[in-house]
């Protein structure tokens, strides 16, 4: 009875794993097929690699979409830092609850509407006003900063709720002025939230195709569009073995930043012990 | 160290007379909203000593501190420092420091770099920073803790660190935001003689907030009773103990067994008390010289001066038969709790200065007792 309870735990277990990565695995496998065919296997090959770095097209929207990503990312984390302290550290002002409700609203709000309203906005304000005069880089980084300005506001302002005040008033009674108590104390103590803030919206970004595909305009080609476009002509193995250095990449990200933390939590474990023992 | 703390301080208190006032506040209110937190308060804190605010969570005490700091406006009334008005000053340009209850240490820097945050922002070179925190570090016995990170401290070595970064600016004033609230019972009482210790070596002057009766008696020179935002009662540990004057503050501060009772006769030397819950009425060695129409009094007794005997008191005041309801065992004394005749229950403290003495037992008849100058006579 043990042992047969014990080996469909293991079996459910083995289900799950397949569930999550069979998938990507098929992927990784296939993007080492000779064959340009991507159901038919026809022996080990890294010609697609190659093939793949060659495709001017498919890099640019690469590089499109990392600097989108990036600049996204450090937009949304400056103003959900700004709109963080004013809905934690401003106790009270007429309309805040409004103010946070509204903030996170794009959490809640389908792709869809968020990318159509955009489009509707910037179409506008090329006819009255003559700008932006071509959708493109700009329109989406615009677009992609506001969905992620709601993510990275949650991320902060939890962290800065949590924080401890009187550390900023500490600050303030040795003598800092309130702008430098903010930078010498509130900003390193929420560091951590921010970072997460913007590896968040950094992925988000590089993520998204609804949004940016409305929004996008000419010579504004972002991966996701890309692929989403190729794919549809037909699965092709460049696609796999870009899918898989995404992969690899990701994969190695997420091990280091596992065994910085290991190691992080090592050395305070340490630490702990040394101050228990005076 | 216990006994030069308190050597020391005599000398305080035998110079407090002539030491001038530090900090005054005046007739301050404070409102949060429509709440009432502060309200009306006048205190003067004099030159080196240590004074603190007692109070129950609510009473205003915290607010009065964080007035003082800057970190929040009164909504009247002035705070002077040295006479000059520092009400509306913000908190980063007042000479006043103060020590938080969770202590506040930046988690990202080291202890040195902690004490040394106040210095730099005062522009000084940086060898006389690194002279003054050394000093600092060795002040709190905390010069081999230099380079730790405050999550590698214990609760007691942070502490140190938060004294020492108040007071390397050399404020004028230090405030302590209940000083050993982190602590454990047995570390708080070692710390309470420590802090002071140190404070005293300083010479700083301090205001605490605290809502242990312990840690103020045992560190303050003079104690401000607070209860509703209003100041009950300012005086030593002594007098707030002995003398309280008020029903709140007999009772907030230790225990005590009130009687209620009717002036029968009140001369200048002596006055006695009719009270339904004793056999035998009540006299104190000293009169009531206001000339109150109010008849009525209360009688507050602590239970350490509340005798209790097998046999019946000589005498015709100050006494009543009981029968023993309760007795609390606590190893250095026997809390009896004597049901009088008319049901009313007081408290007895008797030292337990025999081992395994011969003791009235539960249900025993006794008679308590105590002398004509024990109690104090409260105007309710």
């Amino acid at each position: 009875m043990r042992s047969g309870r014990f080996s469909l735990s293991v079996t459910i277990f083995w289900l799950g794993i397949f569930f999550l990565y069979g998938p990507m695995l098929m992927l990784i496998i296939y993007s080492f097929n000779a064959s340009r065919m991507v159901q038919v296997w026809a022996g080990w090959s890294t010609r697609w690699y190659g093939e793949l770095f060659q495709d001017q097209q498919l890099m640019g929207a690469v590089g499109r979409s990392l600097q989108i990503a990036f600049y996204s990312a450090s937009t949304a984390v400056v103003i959900g830092m700004l709109a963080s302290i004013v809905m934690i550290r401003f106790t009270r002002f007429r309309g805040r609850t409004l103010f946070s409700g509204m903030i996170t609203a794009p959490l809640v709000m389908p792709d869809v509407i968020i990318g159509i309203s955009m489009l509707l906005l910037f179409v506008a304000m090329a006819q009255s006003l003559g700008w932006p005069a071509q959708r493109g880089m700009l329109t989406i980084w615009i677009a992609h900063t506001t969905f992620c300005v709601a993510y990275s506001t949650v991320v902060i302002s939890s962290r800065l709720r949590e924080m401890d005040q009187s550390l900023e008033e500490a600050a303030l009674d040795l003598g800092a002025t309130p702008i430098k108590a903010f930078f010498l104390v509130t900003l390193p103590v929420i560091s951590p939230a921010i970072i997460s803030a913007w590896l968040l919206s950094f992925t988000l970004s590089l993520d998204d195709v609804v949004i940016a595909s409305f929004v996008t305009g000419p010579g504004a080609t972002t991966l996701p569009i890309e692929v989403f476009s190729q794919v549809k002509l037909g699965v092709t193995p460049k696609i796999n073995a870009l899918a898989t250095i995404i992969i690899g990449v990701v994969s190695i990200v997420a091990f280091s930043s596992w065994l910085l933390f290991r190691k992080i939590d090592q050395h305070n474990r340490a630490a702990a012990r040394m101050a228990a023992q005076g | 160290m216990a006994l030069a703390a308190g050597a020391r301080r005599q000398q305080h208190e035998a110079s407090a007379e002539a030491k001038k006032t530090l900090l005054s506040i005046e007739k301050v209110t404070k409102y949060f909203d429509e709440d009432l937190a502060v309200d009306n308060v006048t205190l003067e804190v004099r030159q080196g000593e240590i004074f603190a605010l007692l109070g129950a969570s609510g009473s205003g005490k915290s607010t009065l501190l964080r007035m003082m700091a800057g970190f929040e406006n009164p909504t009247e009334g002035r705070i002077l420092l040295e006479g000059e008005d520092i009400t509306h000053q913000p908190p980063y340009q007042r000479q006043i420091n103060m020590m938080f209850q969770s202590y506040a240490l930046f988690p990202h820097m080291t202890v040195e770099q902690n004490l040394a945050f106040g210095l730099k922002q005062e522009k000084l070179s940086k060898d006389v920073i690194i002279d003054r925190v050394q000093r600092m570090l060795k002040l709190v016995h905390m010069e081999k803790y230099a380079r730790r990170k405050p999550h590698q401290l214990s609760g007691g070595q942070k502490q140190r660190v938060a004294l020492a970064r108040s007071l390397a600016k050399q404020p004028k004033l230090l405030l302590l935001d209940e000083p050993m609230g982190a602590l454990d019972k047995k570390l708080r009482t070692e710390m309470q003689l420590e802090v002071v210790d140190i404070l005293e070596n300083v010479g700083v002057t301090c205001v605490m907030v605290t809502h242990d009766q312990e840690e103020a008696m045992t560190m303050a020179d003079r104690i401000a009773i607070m209860d509703q935002g209003f100041i009950q009662q300012v005086g030593s540990p002594v007098d707030i103990y002995e003398s309280p004057n008020s029903r709140m503050v007999a009772e907030f501060i230790g225990s005590v067994n009130l009687f209620d009772g009717q002036i029968i006769d009140d001369q200048e030397d002596h006055m006695t008390l009719h009270t339904d819950d004793l056999d035998a009425d009540i006299y104190i060695g000293h009169g009531v010289t206001s000339g109150v129409d109010e008849r009525s009094m209360l009688f507050a007794l602590r239970p350490e001066k509340t005798l209790m005997t097998r046999e019946k008191p000589d005498g015709d005041y100050n006494w009543s038969s009981g029968i023993v309801h309760d007795i609390a065992y606590l190893g250095g004394h026997t809390v009896y709790y004597v049901r009088l005749p008319q049901g009313k229950i007081v408290q007895c403290f008797l030292a337990n200065v025999e081992r395994r003495a011969d003791r009235p037992t539960w249900d025993d008849p006794v008679y308590v007792h105590w002398a004509s100058d024990s109690g104090v006579v409260l105007r309710s």
